[in-house]
């Protein structure tokens, strides 16, 4: 188990380190001159001289100069009067409260944006009526904004790359089009390059020759330009009149074809986006209802403690962030929850182990009974936790290395905290299989199982099978609620929301079946996620129950039932 | 009981605690119909919850309606479906004008429920922590339906502000003594019926199904049909009882009908002393009565105190305190008669 | 406004009125010497109790607000705030000389339990002014009681309108206060010039009534219904996953935003799911009507960042008064070992909390009395320098007049303002979209009435 879990996050280790040496590496840049004179010159009273410079920063074509004018937008440049009496250029910060109950504000360079600081190497923080803002005159203020923009399409980061490619194809300007041109010659990332390209066409639409519009309306329906949809349309929708915008035929069909394919393609994401999310509930599922099937399916323990045990899981994830946060370099912080998952899973065990003990072992072969006892430990765990805790949620920070998500086409992107909880799951169950079934505690446990008397006349310790199994389960329910921190939100209640949707997963799945249980967790999850969108939440969760009690008029042991002649089974 | 006792006895009740009692008697009836299914018949239903919530909507629709246009917002609808957009009664909601139709309705309705769920379920022989699991989803699918606005019954708010029951204003206190003068006749007919059915045959044939059941299908009985008849029995006395509530309380939220009150019932039944009918009306009394003293008093340690009662009447009293105490009665009797044989031989 | 959750509504204490909660005490307290002498005992208590609001005594002042169960967690800070204001006034001398004396006590974010403690403060207490209340469903159960007994009750919370009470003073937002003004911010050019709407909230009365007015509003501005979509959540819903997928079909071809209702613990897996399917603040913004300052601490702010809100007021606020108002509040917090101490921040609703205090004051040194006829009347048009800015009760109505703000959240869970009204906005407790013929007037009219 332990070496399985190091070869998955192996990888992830890796990663996080690669993130975070590419993050020290910065490199030092000097101040062009003449842009340097440029930003200088924007701090100047002269309203002329001011456009002057905000022009001729957005010709350098340097990226650095996207920064400095967007403080200009947002009001965060200020002129600043250095110690030996230097005028200067600065970006301030967001405001720092200081111990005494002055506001600060931390000072970064104009350009390259780094820290400004003082001899001792601090950042240097001054409070507001130090600085003079920098106001521009309404004139600049509503020419600034479209020039952020077509500056943007410079941008070092893609995503603000494209974006702003998307917004200046959807305000469709005809002289953007040099610039967008010049962008896609430079442009190397497909994703901005299809957002550059969407952008060109939605703008040659409107073009007075129709060779031209006819050759954007072929290129928006091969890239299948999902944003172009509405203006397609409207070009060949006809008015009152029975006239319509685009009067060339030839335009016409193309634009037709063009709708056809985006459509086409549309369609596809849609079902591509519903089978991941019913991919992704049904690996949430499967991971909460994992340890179930262990300790009801071959134990025939009903442990409604079980959403408890996740809860737990959860909470000693936020421990081990809060220490990473209290003890921690800032650069390591994110790796908490690397260890956090084995340590979930440690203490979920540990009070596996110790509910068999007392409590569960009294009562082996009254599922009835211990329903309701460990349903009394639920209670009282959620209690104890939330006069630890307190009763409101807690809060625990998905690592970055989990934020974001995965480009996978145009329109469509897998959350990397659903990818990781999708492989979690598949990595759980592959272990749980190897070890029930291709180990020899695994042999041990099954026979256990299947005749506690016989096994016990072979000399197996069935008490010590029983708690190691139960703690194997438990330790499951902790990891899961490790992995749970990553999408919902950490209280006292978190198990409360996951337990009789694991329950229902497991007796769907049929008892004692770990192929069942998957199967079951797929099932329900990809039946809710198709019925969703038309239903909505609610609704889509009420007609599971009912799919599955009738399901269950079928086959009432489940998708894989138990062989045998038990009349009680 | 003493009923109507003068002011002036010890068991004269004030507003406050009528109320309350009247409220604990209905749990009380409640509290059958989960005896009767469980520790008779050994069917352990998470979701008693739902035929009580069903049977308190059903009344509460009947006073909503009767409120006509003295609500805030001087609507004849009630208040929520005015801030809901709604225009005209739902056509469900119309019936629920005629005060027989609503009486019918809280028995009926939970009814009707138990009778087509607890067919499928029983057909397909659903059965032990099965049933318990699934009606403990059936519990939490009740629950999210009667959050949802859009099924016009009032949302998390549930209903409430009620002002009359039959033009009798519900603020009077005579109108709450005579709801618990109900309330309190309704729990005799109801342990008179439980008492009945037990001692019958029906009875007999039910215990045995809890015991074994197959033995019962291999001797010719249909053990689905009366599991279902018990069903639907305890649902309709769940369904009573929550209409007995509701006027009483003055409110009904979608918080009665989840899976922890649900729950929370077994728990009466269980610490009281299930297979017992007196066991299962003073255990519903007794942990109501703790649940109020604590909750009040020392209300973080109300969940400790009911998960250490789960826990150890499980662990420690299976069969409830009625059967501690009948057994502290035998031991004391027995301790009486030995010293009494003593005395006499030593004569 | 906000409810934070409600499946835990704890039916046993509905039926207990001030008097009969005593008595229960009572009968605890004292051991079961039977119900019969206690409940005598109680009723001896309860009749000899002074009217302590008249005369040259302290004032008592009631706080009615959640300090255990759900709702604490957002109302514990407006008790703090209306305590350090009963301070700050008892300091400078009191209210005509005579000292508040403030009574807190604790409706356990049971809304039952609203409507008995509020009748515990008119009836046994006789508290002068009420300051309490967060969520709709407790305001309209505490509604009856205070009308009824003619009590008076300030109002800190944004709201949805649609009501008029004689007895209750709304020191928050209607909703044309705050929902209306930042979904024009976002149609005008300025704001984006947005032309879709996505209506998400939580199923309850406040996103019901505001999406119900928004919707109206879009419409008669010209949007088409094709470009409005409205959908509601549980609470506590943790799946966004459909609900964000939706969003993006409705956002493609631009001009989409998304205007928030969603209450509580919803918001983390919401703008979460948000961001990790690669929508952005500046592509499609979410504006929210439900999240604070108070509620951002103890948020993972990380996702949220860049997305707006609409208040009157932020903690950011940058006027001399509010510099003094945030430092002493967390002084406050500090001094009084509050849970939370020096990092605790300020927001819109306790703002509201802290300057209905001082509205009263004024009201009722005005009318040189606490008798909440005379001080209903004098507060009509009553003005205050608060922390965010002047306001001022209306001079027809219990609504009061304030400024717009839109903010942008910040990642220390601050805001930064980038819009505000022009001056102060007048509250329309009947919104011109969804009620064109009422208006709430109490000077010449008796409340609500039809417009001619």
């Amino acid at each position: 188990m332990n070496d399985f879990m190091l070869t998955l996050f192996l990888p992830l280790i890796v990663l996080a380190a690669g993130i975070l040496i590419s993050a020290l590496a910065f490199a030092e840049e000097p101040v062009p001159p003449s842009i340097a004179q440029s930003i200088l010159d924007l701090g100047d009273t002269n309203r002329e001289l001011q456009e002057e410079s905000v022009f001729a920063l957005e010709k350098s074509g340097d990226p650095d100069v996207l920064p400095v004018l967007e403080a200009l937008r947002g009001g965060n440049l200020n002129i600043w009067m250095e110690a030996d009496g230097k005028r200067r250029i600065v970006m301030s910060g967001d405001a720092v409260d200081l111990e005494d109950g002055t506001q600060v504000l931390p000072l970064f360079e104009a350009y390259g944006g780094k820290p400004i600081l003082d001899a001792q190497g601090k950042q240097i923080q001054v409070i507001e009526e130090n600085l003079e803002g920098i106001r521009l005159g309404r004139r600049m203020r509503i020419k600034l904004t479209p020039m952020l923009d077509r500056l943007r399409l410079f941008s070092r980061e893609a995503a603000i790359r494209e974006s702003a490619a998307t917004k200046v194809g959807l305000t469709g300007f005809a002289e953007a089009l040099p610039i967008l041109e010049q962008a896609l010659n430079k442009e190397k990332n497909p994703w901005v390059r299809s957002a550059l390209e969407e952008a060109l066409g939605l703008i040659q639409l409107s073009d007075e020759n129709p060779s031209i519009r006819k050759k954007a309306a072929e290129n928006l329906g091969r890239i299948h330009a999902l944003n172009a949809v509405a203006m397609l349309e409207e070009r060949i929708q006809a008015n009152d009149a029975g006239e319509s915008e685009e009067t060339d035929i030839a335009v016409k069909a193309a634009i037709t074809e063009a709708i056809q394919k985006i459509e086409a393609w549309s369609v596809w994401t849609r079902t591509v986006e519903t089978i991941f999310s019913g991919i992704s509930l049904s690996s949430i599922l499967l991971l909460v209802a994992l340890g179930l099937a262990i300790t009801f399916g071959l134990m025939g323990v009903i442990n409604m403690a079980h959403g408890e045990l996740m809860m737990l899981g959860a909470y000693a994830t936020y421990i081990i962030q809060e220490f990473f946060v209290a003890y921690m370099p800032s650069d390591v912080r994110d790796l908490y929850f690397i260890l956090a998952i084995p340590l979930a899973f440690g203490i979920a065990a540990l009070f596996g182990l110790l509910l068999e003990k007392f409590i569960i072992r009294k009562l082996y072969g009254r599922p009835l009974e211990t329903l309701l006892a460990t349903w009394g430990i639920s209670l009282v765990l959620q209690q104890g936790v939330r006069q630890i805790f307190g009763a409101a949620n807690v809060d625990v920070a998905s690592p970055a290395w989990l934020s974001g998500g995965l480009r996978v086409a145009n329109g469509i992107q897998f959350p990397y905290n659903r990818l990781f909880i999708i492989a979690l799951s598949i990595m759980s169950v592959l272990s749980v299989y190897l070890l029930v079934l291709r180990s020899p505690i695994g042999l041990k446990i099954r026979a256990v199982t299947q005749n506690r008397q016989m096994s016990a006349c072979m000399g197996i310790t069935t008490e010590r099978v029983d708690a190691w199994t139960f703690a194997l389960g438990a330790g499951l329910a902790g990891m899961a609620g490790a992995a749970l921190t990553l999408i919902g939100n950490v209280g006292p209640d978190l198990g409360q929301n996951y337990i009789v949707d694991s329950f229902l997963v497991v007796v769907t799945g049929g008892v004692g079946k770990i192929a069942g249980t998957v199967g079951a967790a797929f099932g329900i999850g990809g039946i809710n996620k198709i019925l969703e969108p038309g239903l909505g939440a609610i609704y889509a969760k009420v007609a599971i129950l009912l799919i599955v009690i009738l399901f269950l008029q079928k086959k009432p042991s489940g998708l894989f039932p138990a062989k045998g002649r038990n009349i009680d089974l | 009981m003493n009923l109507l006792p003068p002011s002036d006895s010890v068991f004269y009740l004030s507003n406050f605690n009528l109320n309350t009692a009247g409220k604990y008697m209905a749990y009380a009836i409640l509290a059958l119909g989960i005896d009767l299914l469980w520790g008779y018949t050994g069917i352990l239903s998470l979701g008693q919850g739902i035929f009580f919530g069903l049977g308190a909507y059903c009344m509460g629709m009947h006073l909503m309606l009767s409120i006509g246009g003295d609500g805030a917002y001087q609507s004849d609808l009630p208040d929520f479906m005015v801030w809901n957009q709604v225009k005209t009664l739902p056509l469900f909601w119309k019936p629920f004008s005629s005060f027989t139709f609503s009486m019918i309705a809280v028995v009926a309705v939970p009814a009707c429920v138990a009778l087509v769920f607890g067919f499928l379920t029983f057909r397909s022989r659903i059965k032990g922590v099965y049933f318990s699991i699934i009606t403990q989803a059936l519990a939490l699918t009740f629950w999210l339906l009667f959050n949802q606005n859009s099924l016009n019954l009032g949302g998390t708010n549930g209903l409430t502000d009620f002002k009359k029951i039959l033009g009798y204003p519900l603020g009077e206190i005579s109108t709450q003594r005579a709801l618990f003068v109900i309330t309190g006749i309704c729990l005799i007919l109801s342990f008179i019926l439980c008492r009945w059915i037990t001692n019958s045959c029906l009875g007999k044939v039910l215990i045995a199904i809890r015991d074994n059941e197959g033995r019962i299908r291999f001797s010719g009985y249909s053990a689905s049909r009366y599991k279902l008849f018990v069903f639907v029995i305890s649902a309709a006395l769940a369904g009573l009882a929550g209409a007995l509530y509701v006027p009483q309380v003055g409110i009904i939220t979608p918080g009665q009908i989840g899976v922890l009150p649900s729950i929370e019932m077994i728990v009466w039944v269980a610490v009281g002393g299930r297979g017992t009918l007196v066991g299962a009306l003073l255990g519903a009394i007794g942990v109501n009565w703790a649940r109020s003293f604590l909750t009040s008093n020392y209300p973080d340690l109300w969940l400790y105190f009911l998960g250490a009662l789960f826990i150890g009447v499980v662990l420690y009293f299976p069969k409830g305190m009625w059967e501690v105490s009948g057994k502290l009665k035998k031991v004391l009797r027995s301790r009486f008669k030995k010293k009494r044989l003593k005395e006499k031989q030593l004569v | 406004m906000a409810m934070k959750k409600d499946e835990e509504i704890n039916i046993e204490e509905t039926s207990q009125s001030g008097m009969d909660r005593r008595k229960f005490l009572k009968l605890s307290g004292t051991g079961a010497l039977g119900l019969a002498a206690s409940g005598l005992i109680g009723g001896l208590g309860f009749s000899s109790i002074a009217r302590a609001a008249e005369g040259k005594g302290p004032i008592k002042v009631g706080i009615l607000h959640s300090l255990s169960g759900t709702m604490a967690i957002s109302e514990v800070s407006l008790r703090d705030v209306v305590l350090m204001a009963i301070d700050e006034i008892n300091a400078a001398g009191g209210v005509m000389g005579r000292k508040l004396e403030p009574v807190v006590v604790d409706p356990a974010s049971n809304w039952d339990l609203f409507a008995e403690k509020g009748k515990e403060l008119l009836l046994k207490e006789k508290v002068a002014v009420t300051f309490g209340c967060w969520t709709s469903v407790s305001r309209k159960s505490v509604l009856p009681v205070y009308e009824k007994n003619n009590g008076l009750l300030f109002y800190p919370v944004q709201y949805e309108g649609e009501e008029c009470s004689r007895n209750v003073f709304y020191t928050g937002a209607a909703v044309n206060q705050q929902a209306i003004p930042a979904v024009e911010y976002l149609m005008s050019k300025d704001g984006g010039s947005y032309k879709k709407f996505y209506l998400l909230g939580t199923d309850y009365v406040y996103p019901r009534t505001t999406n119900k007015i928004l919707r109206a509003m879009l419409l008669a501005k010209g949007v088409p219904a094709k470009n409005i979509k409205e959908e509601y959540t549980p609470f506590h819903h943790q799946d966004y996953q459909t609900i964000v997928q939706k969003i993006k079909a409705f956002s493609r071809g631009g001009g989409a935003t998304v205007i928030s209702t969603i209450n509580g613990d919803s918001n983390v897996p919401f703008y979460k799911e948000f961001s990790n399917q690669g929508l952005t603040s500046g592509d499609v913004p979410i504006m929210a009507f439900s999240v604070a300052e108070d509620e951002l601490r103890g948020m993972d702010t990380s996702s949220l960042v860049g997305h707006l809100a609409a208040w009157n007021y932020y903690q950011s606020v940058k006027t001399p008064q509010n510099k003094k108002f945030v430092s002493a509040f967390k002084a406050y917090c500090e001094k009084n070992k509050l849970p939370g101490g020096k990092s605790r921040v300020t927001d819109d609703p306790i703002e509201a909390a802290y300057f209905g205090v001082y509205l009263w004051k004024q009201a009722v040194e005005k009318a040189k009395t606490t008798d909440v006829d005379a001080v209903r009347k004098a507060a009509y048009g009553q003005e205050f320098l608060a922390p965010g800015g002047k306001v001022m009760l209306d001079k027809r109505n219990h609504h009061t007049h304030k400024p717009v703000l839109i903010g942008e959240i910040l990642k220390n869970g601050q805001f930064d303002v980038i819009w505000k009204s022009k001056g102060l906005v007048a509250p329309d407790p009947w919104s011109e979209y969804t009620s064109p013929d009422k208006g709430c007037d109490w000077v010449d009219h008796k409340g609500t009435y039809k417009k001619a």
